[in-house]
């Protein structure tokens, strides 16, 4: 309906390590629309942080953004100089890194944290600070009363809803969020991601949702894309893509998670083999050594096939996902990659 | 001293670990809180007793803080307890030294969370997997062969190509089958495996899990499984320990448990897990906010300031472990 | 921690045993400087192994010219004396060479001293912890009480003036800080998963803390006997030219109080006392170079 608030055209971005270059991220494109909670899943290796931190221009000294567009809003975020870059990040973009909860400031009040955000790029005096500090608190579900305390004084829980707080503090279009319940036990993770899910749908705000627990996504995530190996293997609504898997990988990586619901007996089927060395990235399909319906062509690099609208999958045999997916679901198909 | 432990040891020989009333309590000190009449006693393991049958595979699930991961190691004497009995093969492991401390410890083994850390980096992979075989005297000629038994156990394959690595040449999952290994080349009769695929990617979890499993019927191992992912515990033990706060809150078999959890805290755990199935439901937790305190837990039951169904007896008095059904709950309600 | 990618898995070959020692050492060969101090303790050692056959004369022979006058306060050049000859007449170029025998000998035996004995108690204290720690750190409290230099002059009047003394004394005192840097890196390490496994493996106290513990702060002990090097000719060198020092042989800081005892800046005698006092500066600093390339090394967030 509208135009989507991000668009990743190509993306692509790499580290120089000693004399090597490793091309973390090698041409990832996908959208968010607007209102959204986006799952962007993947393993270790897979990009997905870097694509995070590429998108507010947070990322290492020794990497680079070295193709591709990040349109937002109008701009070129992957172009337009740093002064620009700065300006929107906290008022139109946040980001809530990994770890969030660790990186707060321990000599300072969660109150001052705070204010520093309002005062210094929202332009607050002290008044309107306050009760911002207050507003939001109450949005993330933490006592008001608790603004004087230090970061030590809460638990991993409650340090994490101040990191998203802050990301909050000058009402963001898109926050960016890496990993933020990996570190949490799992009744603190399932209360904050209600109230993640609680606060995208008050305010309307975008959200990025970095994990590899394809759990997290399927609980408050409308849409997912699926990285690996630096590229995007499948993009489309959280539906789509969990349920009805296109590419082999998302398929493998189904049925390496144990469900709670399902019958006690279910194998787990692990996908044999690891991701490939991104200082060298092997031509053609990058998941060719570990997939079971690898055929001579994927040796050659694979079309972006959209086997439903707004639904591309990077595979030769995009068209045939249907019947791939039958044969994913059985054990032995990965037990003998081709 | 012994308390009813010992009975229960001579009478049931099926028993290989016994557990009566342990308790693992730390000073962690500081004289400003003393001053201040706050509690510095941080009682990580409060009075838990249960009994592990033999090649019985048992879950210890919990968050983080509950206990389970202290338990874990006060079973194999990696920390000493500060009350209560443990008695393993009959014997109380309190009293253990020397020799038999050696023995001990060729029988009862430790899987470790984060196989980077739990190995070397200056060992080669021999190396690592001979220090155990060392320690137990066995003879040079032997150890070669034992290794490569070893490696295959965990299905790591063509073995004999891993000896001379280093651990920095292995994946995740690869170096993890090591640890697996290291653990298993004296053929004990015991492993507390502590959250060992947490560290790995989930794509890898589900190998080296499948390897646990195998293994552990092979060799006919009773086991401890320590992790907070009920999935996962339900993926590999019969048979679950729910902890909070030091405490047992619920025993019994896994599917029981998962189906139908009666501990208040159990419930919330069950409810609060993840599906990767996007239907299911986003009704709020039965549980109140708040994160346990293992300095300052709540007198009675330990659960009652979150619990839903708290009432004045749960202030009042511990509940004490009742059997309902097939399980064993600490709950007032039963 | 993410799963490496293990895509060209190496086939490795278990290496030399002179290779492995030179890893365990890990000679600091990035930095420049590093290399240069590397370098100028290399000239030295040479100088000092064959000074025999380097030195033109004996140092403590007093010589005569040709022409059988005293040799005394000749300029470099003069009658074959490279560089000149002191107001007793002795040959300044021997001092020289012979002089970097004992900088050498007394630097390195001291470093060696120091590093040992502060990385044992770091060991033992770190490793053990509680009482045994409490002990020994206390112990270490009172090595931080004592002045240094007066503990030495104090020495040397108890004991026979001897360049010796310069090595008792830093055996005695400054183990100190090797002592508790190390302990507390052994702390860090104790935690190491492990070291833990090797409890679990059954392994003994003393075998975890040989074959798990110690060549981890091996890197750390040669850092701190670098830096000894340096503080051990120093303080031969002060010691020597306060008059403490051991009369009989010649060493640089000797060189030096008997230029200052001969007035030779008054005699405008450059020749006698500069070089002795770049020599200490060269060696010391190189101690310092290669200290600065162990830390970029141990510590590389340091550079930034």
């Amino acid at each position: 309906m509208s135009e989507p608030l991000l668009s990743v055209r190509d993306l692509r971005v790499s580290y120089q390590v000693g004399r090597n270059f490793v091309h973390a991220v090698d041409g990832a494109s996908f959208d968010i629309p607007r209102g959204s909670i986006t799952g962007l899943v993947g393993e270790s290796g897979c990009g997905k942080t870097t694509v995070a931190r590429a998108l507010t221009r947070v990322i290492a000294e020794n990497a680079a953004i070295t193709g591709g567009q990040i349109l937002f809003d109008g701009k070129d975020l992957a172009k337009i100089p740093e002064r620009e870059m700065n300006a929107l990040r906290w008022r139109d973009i946040a980001f809530i890194p990994q770890s969030a909860m660790n990186s707060l400031d321990p000599v300072y009040t969660v109150e001052y944290q705070l204010a520093e955000v309002l005062r210094r790029r929202g332009g607050m005096n002290r008044k309107q600070a306050r009760a911002r500090s207050e507003e939001l608190f109450e949005m993330v579900g933490i006592d008001a009363n608790r603004l004087n305390d230090y970061p030590h004084q809460f638990s991993g829980g409650m340090r994490q809803r101040v990191a998203i707080a802050l990301a909050l503090a000058l009402d963001p279009k898109l926050i960016i969020a890496d990993e933020p319940v990996t570190a949490l036990d799992v009744i603190v993770q399932r209360q904050i991601l209600d109230q993640l899910k609680e606060l995208q749908t008050r305010l309307g705000v975008s959200v990025i949702l970095v994990t590899h627990d394809i759990s997290v996504v399927a609980y408050i995530c409308d849409r997912t894309v699926v990285m690996y190996a630096g590229k995007v293997a499948e993009s489309g609504t959280m539906q789509a893509a969990l349920t009805a898997p296109s590419h082999p990988y998302t398929m493998g990586l189904r049925n390496a998670f144990p469900d709670l619901q399902g019958a006690a007996s279910g194998i787990l089927t692990p996908i044999e083999g690891a991701p490939p060395n991104l200082a060298n990235p092997p031509t053609g399909c990058r998941f060719k050594p570990r997939c079971p319906f690898a055929l001579d062509i994927c040796g050659t690099e694979p079309p972006v096939v959209d086997v439903a609208p707004g639904h591309p999958v990077l595979c030769h045999r995009a068209n045939e996902s249907a019947a791939l997916r039958i044969e994913a679901a059985r054990t032995e198909t990965w037990m003998a990659p081709a | 001293m012994d308390g009813p432990g010992m009975n229960m040891i001579t009478k049931r020989p099926d028993i290989l670990v016994s557990v009566f009333d342990a308790k693992l309590h730390y000073d962690v000190g500081g004289a400003f809180a003393a001053m201040r009449g706050k509690s510095t006693v941080v009682k990580a393991v409060d009075g838990v007793s249960f009994d592990i049958r033999r090649g019985e595979s048992v879950g210890l699930l919990g968050e983080s803080g509950c206990g389970k991961t202290s338990m874990g190691r006060l079973l194999l004497k990696l920390e000493e307890k500060t009350g209560g009995t443990i008695h393993f093969n009959g014997e109380e492991i309190g009293a253990v030294r020397g020799s038999g401390l050696k023995k001990f410890r060729s029988k009862a083994q430790l899987i470790f969370q984060n196989p980077f850390d739990a190995i070397n980096p200056r060992f080669t992979i021999r190396q690592t997997l001979s220090e155990p075989l060392e320690n137990a005297d066995i003879p040079k000629r032997e150890r070669e062969d034992r290794i490569i038994a070893a490696l295959e156990l965990v299905k790591l394959p063509e073995p004999a190509q891993f000896l001379d690595r280093y651990p920095h040449q292995l994946s995740g999952g690869q170096l993890q089958r090591v640890v697996m290994a290291r653990a298993l080349i004296l053929q004990p009769e015991f492993v507390v495996a502590d959250e060992p695929v947490s560290m790995l990617d989930v794509s890898v979890r589900a190998g080296v899990l499948n390897v646990f499993r195998d293994v552990r019927d092979r060799l006919g191992l009773t086991a401890i499984y320590i992790s907070h992912d009920l999935a996962l515990v339900r993926y590999v033990c019969e048979r679950t320990i729910v902890m909070y706060l030091g405490g047992i809150m619920e025993d019994g078999p896994t599917e029981d448990i998962v189906r139908e959890p009666l501990h208040p805290y159990t419930k919330a755990l069950v409810a609060a897990v993840p599906v990767p199935n996007p239907d299911q439901s986003h009704d709020p937790l039965p549980i109140g906010r708040g994160a346990p305190d293992p300095r300052n837990p709540p007198s009675g039951c330990v659960f009652r300031d979150r619990c839903p169904a708290a009432h004045a007896r749960c202030a009042a008095e511990i509940p004490q472990p009742k059997p309902v059904g097939t399980r064993t709950v600490a709950c007032h309600l039963y | 921690m993410p799963e490496i990618a293990a895509a060209a898995i190496i086939k490795s070959r278990r290496p030399h045993i002179l290779a492995r020692m030179f890893r365990a050492l890990r000679l600091p060969m990035n930095d420049p400087f590093a290399v240069a101090g590397l370098l100028i303790y290399l000239v030295f050692i040479v100088v000092a192994v064959f000074a025999d056959q380097i030195a033109t004369h004996d140092p403590t022979e007093i010589l005569y010219t040709p022409a059988y006058d005293l040799a005394a306060d000749l300029r470099p050049g003069q009658d074959g004396f490279i560089m000149g000859t002191t107001s007793l007449g002795r040959d300044i170029f021997s001092q020289l060479v012979y002089g970097s025998r004992s900088a050498l000998l007394i630097g390195i035996t001291a470093a060696f001293m120091v590093a040992l004995i502060g990385s044992i108690i770091g060991l033992v204290a770190g490793y053990f912890g509680r009482w045994v720690d409490a002990i020994l750190m206390r112990l270490a409290d009172i090595a931080f009480g004592i002045p240094f230099l007066p503990f030495v002059i104090v020495l040397a009047a108890f004991l026979r003036p001897s360049i010796w003394n310069v090595v008792i004394a830093m055996a005695l005192v400054l183990w100190r800080d090797t002592a508790r840097v190390i302990r507390s890196q052994v702390l860090t390490l104790r935690t190491r998963g492990y070291v833990e496994a090797a409890r679990v493996a059954g392994s003994s106290d003393f075998k975890i803390i040989l074959r798990h513990i110690a060549p981890n702060i091996l890197p750390l002990s040669f850092l701190y006997g670098s830096i000894a090097i340096g503080w051990a000719i120093l303080t031969e060198a002060s010691i020597s030219f306060l008059g403490f020092g051991d009369p009989d042989s010649i060493s640089w800081g000797y060189m030096l109080q008997d230029a200052f005892a001969s007035q030779a800046l008054a005699k405008q005698a450059y020749y006698w006392f500069v070089p002795p006092g770049i020599c200490i500066i060269l060696v010391v600093s190189a101690g310092f170079f290669i200290t600065r390339g162990y830390e970029n090394i141990l510590f590389p967030k340091l550079s930034r």
